[in-house]
This record gives C-alpha cells, sequence and structure tokens, in this order.
C-alpha cells in the first residue's frame, strides 16, 4: 500500500471521527448552558479547549458567546476542527483514497459530506440544534458501519482503525484535561462548587452517562468517573480501551509486514503503563500533570506512526 | 444565404419514423410515463453526485465539482454500421502507431516527401528524446479516443485523433451502469453490446506491453495530478477498476534503476504507468522544469527500458491538428490501403492560398487553433458575433500557421429528454481504442457527447455538453 494511501486512510478516519467528537461536546455544553446558566461561559470556554480550537477562537472572536461558539464549532470553513471543517477534510482524504473504500464506505463519506455541508449552510438555530447533533452522530456512525461490514481487513484497515482509536485516546484524554477540576478527588475544596451536572456532562460528552449507570448505578464519584473513563478496557471511548486498540493494530501490521517498528514500542510502552497505574497512583501524581503527558505521548506516538509507514516521504 | 441546413437524425428519419435501430426504444418512450422519465432524470443526477461522478472545472478560483449532464435516452449504433467503423479505426490507429516509430526512428515519410519536414521538425509536440528509443512491446499510444461524427447514414469523419491521454471513458462505464440501475427491463428487450469489461482490457493491455524488467506479476499504477484536476475522478476510477496503484508525482522516485513507489513498506518497482499528465510535466530534468507533477529522471529510466510510459512520450504529434490534414496520406503510406475513415476537409491556414480563402469564407467556417483543446481557442464561424469574427480575423493574420479551418459539418441529431418533450441535439462519438503489442481492441461504443444547447455544435463538457449512454446492437 501507498504511504500516501496509509496517511489519507488514517486521516480521514480521524477527521470523522473529530466530526462526531465536536457534535457531542457541542451537546454537552448546551445541556450545561439550559441547567446552570451561571457557569455558561466557562463551560464554552472548556469545551472549545477540548475541541482543540481554543487559540482560534480567540484570534476570530475573543468574547465568549454561546451562539458564536456553537457556531464557530460548527460551521467555521478555516477551522480543521469544526464539523463542516473535518467533514470536509475526510472527504477530501476520502478522495485521495478512493481506490481503498469500498463502493460503501466511498458513498457513505461522500453522502455525509453532501448532508452536512447542506445542514450547515447557514446557521443553527438553538431549537434545530438538537437535531442536528443528531444528524451529524449518524453520519459519522453511518460511515463506521460501512468500514465494519464491508472492508476487507488487510493493513488498510488498520491504518483506518488506528486512525479512529487515536482520535478517540486523544479527545478523551483531551476532555478529562479539561475538567480536571470537576474530577478532583471527593473532599478537596474546589468540589464542593461542581454538581452532579458536571458529573454528568462529562459522561455525555463521550457518550457513556448511560454506561456509566450500568456499571456504577446512581453512585458518582470523581475517583470512579475519571477511573472509567481513564483506564475501563471496556468503554469504547476509555482511554486505556483505545490505546489497546491502537497497540493491535500497530502489531497487526508487524506481523503483515513482518517487522516491529519504534512506533510499536512507543504504543507498547504507554499500553503498559497504563495497565500497571492504578487510580489511586494517578490521583497521587497528579490527575492534571497525567493526562497532559497522555496528550503529549499520542501526539508523539501519531508522528512516529507517520514516519514509520512513510505517509509523507 | 443558404437554405437552412437540415441534419440528420439518428433516432427518427425525415418524415418521423423511427429508424429500425432505434425501433424497439422508440415503442418503449411511447408505452413509458413521461413523467416518471423526467423524475428518474432526476434520479440520475442524485445517484452521480452521491457516487461522486464529477469533474472538477479549469480555471475556476475554487475547485467547484461539477456534474456532467446525462441525457437519459441512449444513442444507438447498428452492428453493421460499428463493424464498418471499427475497421476503419483500427487501420487508423495502426497507421499512427507505425507512423510514431517512423518519426522517432528513420523518418521514411519525410524522406518521400509524404509529410513536410518543417511541419514535424517545428512542433511542439515533437519530442527529440524519443528519437531512436523502443517503447517496450513496440507500443505507442496505448489507449487512443477517436472522434467521430455523422453526417448522413452512411457518412462518418474522423474530427480528430486523440493520442495523448484521451479521458472521459468513466463516463462511458458509469453511464451504463446508470442505465442498466435506472432501466434494467430496457436491457432485457434490447440486445446491447457490454462495454464494462473495458478495465479489464485496458489491464490486460498495458500489463502486454510491460518492460522486460519486469519481475513476477506487473505493477501498474496511474499517475494523476491529483485531487484537483478536472479528471481525477477518472484517474481514481481507472486506477481501482484494474486493480492498480494511483499515484502521484510525489509518490514515486528513481530507486535502483527503476521508477519506485512510496509504500508502507518501503520504495517498490512500478511496471507500467498510466500516466495522465502531459508531456510536459512527465520529467522536470527533461521538459518543463518547474513541473511538480512528474518524476525527475523517469524519461532516463524509460530510455533504458526500466518502466513501460503509456501513452508513450511524444505521441501527440500524431495527434497534432496540423499532422490531422495528412492522415490520409499517413494510412495509406503505412497500411498501403486507402483509409477506410474519412478526414474533414481541412485548410492549413499556414499555406498562403488556404489563408486567403479562410479569410474569405471566415463566416462558413470552423476555425481552429492547432495545439488546442477542450473547445477552447476555436470558432464556429455561422454561430459567431461580428465582433468575433474580427478579433478571429486579426489572430489568423498575425499567425497563421496556429490555425486550421474546416467546413462547419452538419452534425447528426439525437434527441434529448427535456421537460416538453423531445428534442434533436447534436453529437459526436468517441470510441476507445486499446493498442497492445499483439491486438487492438474497441470497446463497443464509445462516449456519446451531445450539446445540450439547441442548434450548438460545441459538445466539450466544459462548454455545457452532456453525454449519452451509447449502444451497439448485437448482431
Amino acid at each position: 500500500m501507498l504511504g500516501k494511501t496509509a496517511g489519507g486512510l488514517f486521516w480521514m478516519y480521524r477527521y470523522l471521527e473529530r466530526c462526531e467528537s465536536v457534535a457531542r461536546l457541542i451537546e454537552a455544553g448546551f445541556r450545561i448552558a439550559l441547567a446552570r446558566p451561571d457557569i455558561v461561559e466557562d463551560e464554552w470556554t472548556s469545551i472549545l479547549a477540548a475541541a482543540g480550537s481554543r487559540a482560534a477562537y480567540d484570534e476570530r472572536h475573543g468574547r465568549i458567546r454561546e451562539s458564536i461558539v456553537v457556531d464557530f464549532l460548527l460551521r467555521d470553513r478555516d477551522n480543521p476542527s469544526s464539523v463542516l471543517g473535518a467533514v470536509s477534510i475526510a472527504r477530501s482524504n476520502a478522495r485521495l483514497v478512493r481506490t481503498e473504500l469500498t463502493r460503501e464506505v466511498w458513498e457513505s463519506v461522500n453522502e455525509s459530506w453532501i448532508t452536512l455541508k447542506q445542514a450547515l449552510d447557514a446557521p443553527v438555530h438553538n431549537r434545530d440544534l438538537p437535531e442536528t447533533l443528531g444528524l451529524i452522530r449518524r453520519q459519522a456512525a453511518l460511515v463506521r458501519g460501512a468500514l465494519y461490514s464491508t472492508q476487507l481487513r488487510n493493513d488498510g484497515y488498520q491504518f483506518s482503525q488506528l486512525g479512529i482509536s487515536l482520535e478517540r485516546a486523544s479527545n478523551t484524554a483531551r476532555i478529562v484535561d479539561m475538567k480536571y477540576y470537576a474530577l478532583l478527588r471527593s473532599g478537596s475544596s474546589m468540589v464542593q462548587t461542581v454538581s452532579n451536572v458536571q458529573w454528568e456532562t462529562i459522561l455525555r460528552t463521550v457518550s457513556a452517562h448511560r454506561s456509566y449507570r450500568w456499571l456504577y448505578g446512581g453512585d458518582m464519584t470523581p475517583e470512579t468517573i475519571a477511573r472509567f473513563l481513564i483506564l475501563d478496557q471496556r468503554m469504547p471511548r476509555a482511554i486505556l480501551f483505545c490505546i489497546d486498540g491502537v497497540a493491535e493494530c500497530l502489531e497487526n501490521l508487524a506481523k503483515m509486514y513482518g517487522r516491529r517498528l519504534p512506533s510499536n514500542e512507543l504504543a507498547d510502552r504507554l499500553q503498559d503503563d497504563l495497565r500497571r497505574v492504578t487510580i489511586t497512583d494517578i490521583y497521587d501524581a497528579g490527575l492534571k500533570g497525567f493526562t497532559v503527558d497522555v496528550v503529549n505521548r499520542l501526539a508523539v506516538l501519531s508522528q512516529q506512526i507517520e514516519e514509520d509507514y512513510r505517509y509523507y516521504q | 444565404m443558404q437554405d437552412k441546413p437540415t441534419f440528420f437524425d439518428e433516432m427518427f428519419d425525415s418524415s418521423g419514423q423511427a429508424r429500425p435501430a432505434y425501433a424497439q426504444l422508440v415503442r418503449w418512450l411511447e408505452d413509458e410515463d413521461f413523467k416518471r422519465l423526467i423524475r428518474k432524470s432526476d434520479d440520475a443526477e442524485a445517484f452521480f453526485r452521491r457516487t461522486g461522478i464529477t469533474f472538477n472545472v479549469y480555471s475556476q478560483q475554487e475547485a467547484e465539482e461539477r456534474l456532467i449532464p446525462f441525457d437519459l435516452l441512449p444513442r444507438i449504433i447498428t452492428a453493421l454500421e460499428w463493424s464498418r467503423l471499427t475497421r476503419g479505426i483500427e487501420q487508423r490507429v495502426r497507421a499512427i502507431n507505425a507512423f510514431l516509430h517512423d518519426i522517432y526512428h528513420r523518418q521514411e515519410i519525410l524522406r518521400a516527401g509524404r509529410v513536410p519536414v518543417e511541419l514535424i521538425a517545428r512542433n511542439a509536440a515533437f519530442v527529440p528524446q524519443m528519437i531512436g528509443v523502443d517503447p517496450p512491446g513496440g507500443v505507442y499510444t496505448h489507449i487512443v479516443g477517436v472522434d467521430l461524427v455523422r453526417t448522413g447514414s452512411d457518412e462518418f469523419y474522423v474530427l480528430e485523433d486523440n493520442a495523448r491521454t484521451p479521458s472521459g471513458v468513466s463516463y462511458m462505464l458509469e453511464n451504463r451502469e446508470t442505465m442498466i440501475h435506472m432501466f434494467p427491463e430496457l436491457f432485457a428487450q434490447i440486445h446491447v453490446r457490454q462495454v464494462g469489461d473495458y478495465p479489464t482490457h485496458l489491464r490486460r493491455s498495458l500489463v502486454a506491453a510491460a518492460p522486460a524488467a519486469t519481475q513476477g506479476r506487473a505493477v501498474v499504477a496511474v499517475l494523476t495530478p491529483g485531487i484537483h484536476n478536472s479528471a481525477y475522478f477518472e484517474h481514481s476510477f481507472l486506477a481501482d477498476q484494474m486493480g492498480a496503484e494511483l499515484v502521484e508525482g510525489h509518490d514515486l522516485r528513481v530507486d535502483n534503476g527503476r521508477i519506485a513507489m512510496r509504500t508502507t513498506q518501503g520504495f517498490m518497482p512500478v511496471d507500467v504507468l498510466y500516466r495522465r499528465v502531459d508531456d510536459d510535466y512527465l520529467d522536470p530534468l527533461v521538459f518543463n522544469p518547474d513541473s511538480l507533477l512528474g518524476v525527475p529522471g523517469i524519461m532516463d529510466i524509460y530510455r533504458a527500458g526500466g518502466i513501460t510510459i503509456a501513452n508513450a512520450p511524444g505521441t501527440g504529434i500524431a495527434d497534432d491538428k496540423a499532422i490531422y490534414s495528412y492522415m490520409p496520406d499517413i494510412v495509406e503510406f503505412y497500411t498501403g490501403e486507402r483509409a477506410i475513415l474519412k478526414n474533414v476537409p481541412t485548410w492549413r491556414c499556414g499555406e498562403a492560398d488556404s489563408l486567403a480563402y479562410v479569410l474569405d469564407h471566415l463566416d462558413e467556417l470552423v476555425v481552429k487553433e492547432v495545439h488546442g483543446s477542450g473547445g477552447y481557442g476555436m470558432l464556429v464561424g455561422p454561430a459567431a458575433s461580428k465582433k468575433e469574427l474580427a478579433s478571429f480575423r486579426r489572430k489568423l493574420i498575425k499567425s497563421p500557421g496556429n490555425y486550421i479551418a474546416q467546413p462547419t459539418l452538419a452534425l447528426s441529431t439525437v434527441p434529448i429528454l427535456t421537460k416538453s418533450g423531445l428534442a434533436p441535439r447534436h453529437v459526436d462519438l468517441r470510441p476507445y481504442v486499446l493498442v497492445s503489442p499483439d491486438r487492438v481492441t474497441i470497446t463497443p461504443g464509445g462516449l456519446t457527447r451531445v450539446a445540450l444547447k439547441k442548434g450548438s455544435l460545441v459538445v466539450n463538457s466544459s462548454q455545457g455538453g452532456g453525454t449519452k449512454d451509447t449502444w451497439v446492437l448485437e448482431d
């Protein structure tokens, strides 16, 4: 497979995943705004940061206003992390690697792009927001469905899956990073100001509020939530679950190609570190420092993959 | 003032009766609900958009993807007509390959005085780097698109030989797919020859011309200028259908005496490169030094027999509009037979007598730039305004050698479906011809392009033309 093609698949799925993550972040912000109008500005600020769009927003708009933030995250074409920006990049990459996509995958990406371009043609009114966000999530699910049910399990599939897992891992890590103050140990002074709404929101941003309830009932403590988001190996958007996925894809590639590469080592080490650590260790060393470290290591790993498999040179 | 020209309509005769080839189709049409057809027509457009069968428009600031309008009514060619056309096409394509070999080797045709030396020597399409080069398998033009027009029941003319990188074949294939998808019942009633195996033939044909350096199964790659190229869809479509790699210049480099592509496991040699970039951009070391679309050093590898380039560099000398007028001689010179397909009478404006005639009859003629393509830089005299005529007259006087002129042909029409019923529109036909060392394969039919504007003779997609499915009937 061409290096360029591997890179195209990887980024196509990363950006599709990003569309969905951003939609979920907006949804969470919107809910908080309804429940706690008093903290809404802080909320949007941290959502912008979790979406990796804080600097771009500040430069463009400065002051935080809900309608502007939502519009920026949905429709700003120059922002690669807006829904419209990300779906356009995903579709460009799909065109680039079209020979590696099944007809079903290609058509679902192309259709998503056409549909979302239309849906986001004009600013979305608050009253239509839930429906639009639902549409974005459905489009992303459609492409993944086509991937899982039609794509050959060859190296191309591994690069696709790598993109999905890496993007999810960094997304969840960024969310924990932005919300660390809401996840500080029970009993610490800041926690008092945080309500259940915050915790609910965090779980919603990774579509896991229901799964959490299945596992822990109504028992919400910062430690269990943090453990669930970081170390659970059953929750598809938990950091460790995603890193397991990344390491597995890289392992599969090593088997297919008959050689292990530096990215295998990086992924394995990250996976080992996370498997060994307990949530208490993480709190003892500092939650904030831990997530920042994970975000950085994921970025380094992504670059190493790019190099190992010759995406660009 | 001449009489209003009457055009040969391929579907209906002058009394309005369906011609025999179209009888079944017309019966089917009469039974169809017209509204359903119009609806289907919209369906077809949605289908094309969803599947991303689009082309990018040149000279547009932001790359815009457009659809080529597709007309539902097929264009039909009988088995008999087709067999005559294929004989003519094969003869012509063989002559073109012989001509190219000769021009880049002994130049017998120039010595014999059948084609003027200066037409070759001073022609930008002549590539001196090809002199003495023997392309693998002896094939110069692996893929040719011969543009034909019809003017009467037995009269076909070759308008142009596209011997560089003819495009449009993906539309031929997708048009058929679309028709089968929308009107399966029609294909059960009318027996139409298949076109769907074109990619298989293309691959076979390219592999048959693989270089001696090939080890094991030949690796075929399609070289595209990239996703912003107007024909990118076609490049990816063909690579996909052939099971070939789709590469850009920066995916390739010289490696160990071969051209190799950058894969996830290192560099791997490419045996056959179906390039969809022009000669000029192929190798910055030899041609345009600013080109980022090609591969530095590929010409050296090619000359050493390390790769097959399809079509070979320098084939443009055979489809040059100035050479065109010599085609009947060229066919005769190399095949010893008279050309089966007719050439359109052509005035070479570089010759004083011809120029005088052309200037006198500008409003009756079609004038083309010798090196232009895609319907740009062209004057259709009868349809031109006084201002356009005057401006073209100045251009002609300034550089007559840049132009040829031809009579305005009474192009045949085939009806298209419009909201207010059937309406005749002018068409042309581009059959696709594959040349391999051992055979010439012509896909039955080809791409019918249709001028959608009433009375218009310009069928190019970049100028508002559309396409039709083209049916060659079984015997």
